[in-house]
């Protein structure tokens, strides 16, 4: 990987973090986008031979120290997501805008629910199907965040 | 593979307090996270006090000074009382006295996950703050921390789901738990005896039990009691005193535990 590209790929990391602890009235925490798994879609999706589980691992396990939450959980609700946006990226490449969308909710809903699981082994009550909130604004944003990125990463010549 | 290693770390993390030592260390990689987050809001707070008008502070400094006036005359009362309850303590041959030293600390970030109860402060272990500190505000207990770095600290909230803390009635020192429920207003007391002397209205204040909070702070006041024949226990709704959504600065009170009886 070129230095351009890790000092990049970084800073992407490092908003994505800021965003994910941003503070926001109670009731509305409950619809945080999950940003880091938009990033692992679209980093993954764009440079598959270079990024992988590793990078989606070591991201969670970042977020999992921000955020104060049980450690590992981001690192292996993102695990999984980054194996099946491996498995699919060429798919998700050639999928229509509004088919990416729907896509993209069920591979953060993916994220959502392992995230879940481990939220249920710690004992915390969860309430009904609002842990998949954040899939359906995830989704929602992604047709801003996927362009917006891609022409930043073009300008700096990201591959 | 690193499916693994994430499935082992959850576990450690779940059933052991193995990793609790890492985080603290890292918890100076954290805070700067929420310190960056919190800037906006911070801008404004401190817009707010650059705009205000001469007239406005000076209402306020008046309004101020009243209350100081207010206060110091209830605090010679007290410093009265204490000396007598002391001498009575003496008297009576018992009970360790406490000496509390407080500190104010100011709130750097909340937890994203709605599903947890949790502050950040930006006072450590450098400043005093251990595991256990009890955490307060103008009006009540608000929690406890449960990960002290060298300059921030995480706080578990008394209304955190996972939370209970054991308190009395004011009025008649009754004991109870009060439980979490995960909403920012309600605490539960579960499991109270038909038959006890619980009310609407009652003050509780923690008790002192389980030795991680101090006795006599309050807690909440009750604000409904059910009692249903057909069950085993009662169950009482309390609404906690400490203003868990908008504190700004709280205090942490760290208590030097002395065994020795009338330091002051």
């Amino acid at each position: 990987m070129e230095p351009n590209n890790r000092w990049f790929i970084a800073a992407t990391v490092l908003v994505a973090l800021l965003l994910a602890v941003m503070p926001l009235p109670h009731h509305w925490l409950w619809f945080r986008p999950a940003f880091t798994a938009l990033l692992v879609i679209f980093w993954i999706t764009r440079m598959p031979q270079s990024l992988g589980v590793g990078f989606a691992w070591l991201v969670g396990l970042l977020e999992d120290l921000v955020t104060g939450a049980t450690l590992g959980t981001h690192a292996l609700a993102l695990a999984v997501l980054a194996y099946f946006s491996l498995l699919t990226y060429r798919r998700t490449r050639a999928f229509n805008p509004a088919q990416q969308l729907l896509w993209v909710f069920v591979l953060v809903g993916i994220n959502q629910v392992v995230g879940n699981w481990v939220h249920s082994l710690a004992g915390k009550p969860v309430p009904g199907l609002t842990f998949l909130w954040p899939a359906l604004t995830s989704a929602l944003l992604w047709p801003w965040v996927a362009p917006g990125l891609s022409v930043m990463a073009g300008r700096l010549q990201v591959r | 593979m690193l499916g693994l290693v994430a499935a082992a770390l959850i576990a450690i993390n779940l059933y052991t307090d193995w990793l609790q030592p890492l985080r603290e260390r890292l918890a100076g990689f954290v805070a700067p996270f929420y310190w960056v987050t919190g800037t906006p809001e911070r801008v404004g707070d401190w817009a707010g006090e650059q705009w205000r008008t001469r007239e406005e502070l000076l209402e306020e400094n008046s309004r101020l000074k009243r209350q100081v006036l207010l206060l110091e005359q209830r605090s010679q009362l007290l410093a009265a009382v204490k000396a007598e309850n002391t001498q009575l303590k003496e008297l009576m041959n018992s009970a360790d006295t406490v000496d509390e030293r407080v500190l104010v600390a100011q709130i750097i970030g909340i937890s994203p996950d709605p599903l947890e109860h949790v502050l950040l402060i930006d006072k450590g272990r450098d400043d005093g703050v251990e595991l256990g500190t009890p955490i307060m505000d103008a009006s009540g207990l608000l929690g406890q921390v449960i990960e002290a770095g060298d300059s921030s600290s995480r706080v578990l909230l008394i209304t955190d789901a996972s939370h209970a803390i054991p308190v009395q009635v004011l009025r008649n020192s009754v004991r109870a738990v009060a439980e979490g429920t995960g909403d920012l207003y309600r605490l539960k007391l579960r499991h109270l005896a038909n038959t006890s002397d619980i009310r609407e209205g009652d003050l509780l204040l923690s008790s002192g039990l389980g030795g991680r909070f101090p006795a006599g702070y309050p807690v909440g006041e009750v604000i409904s009691v059910q009692r249903d024949p057909g069950r085993a226990f009662a169950e009482a709704e309390v609404q906690p005193r400490g203003r868990m959504n908008r504190s700004r600065f709280v205090l942490a009170v760290i208590g030097d535990r002395n065994d020795s009886l009338g330091t002051e």
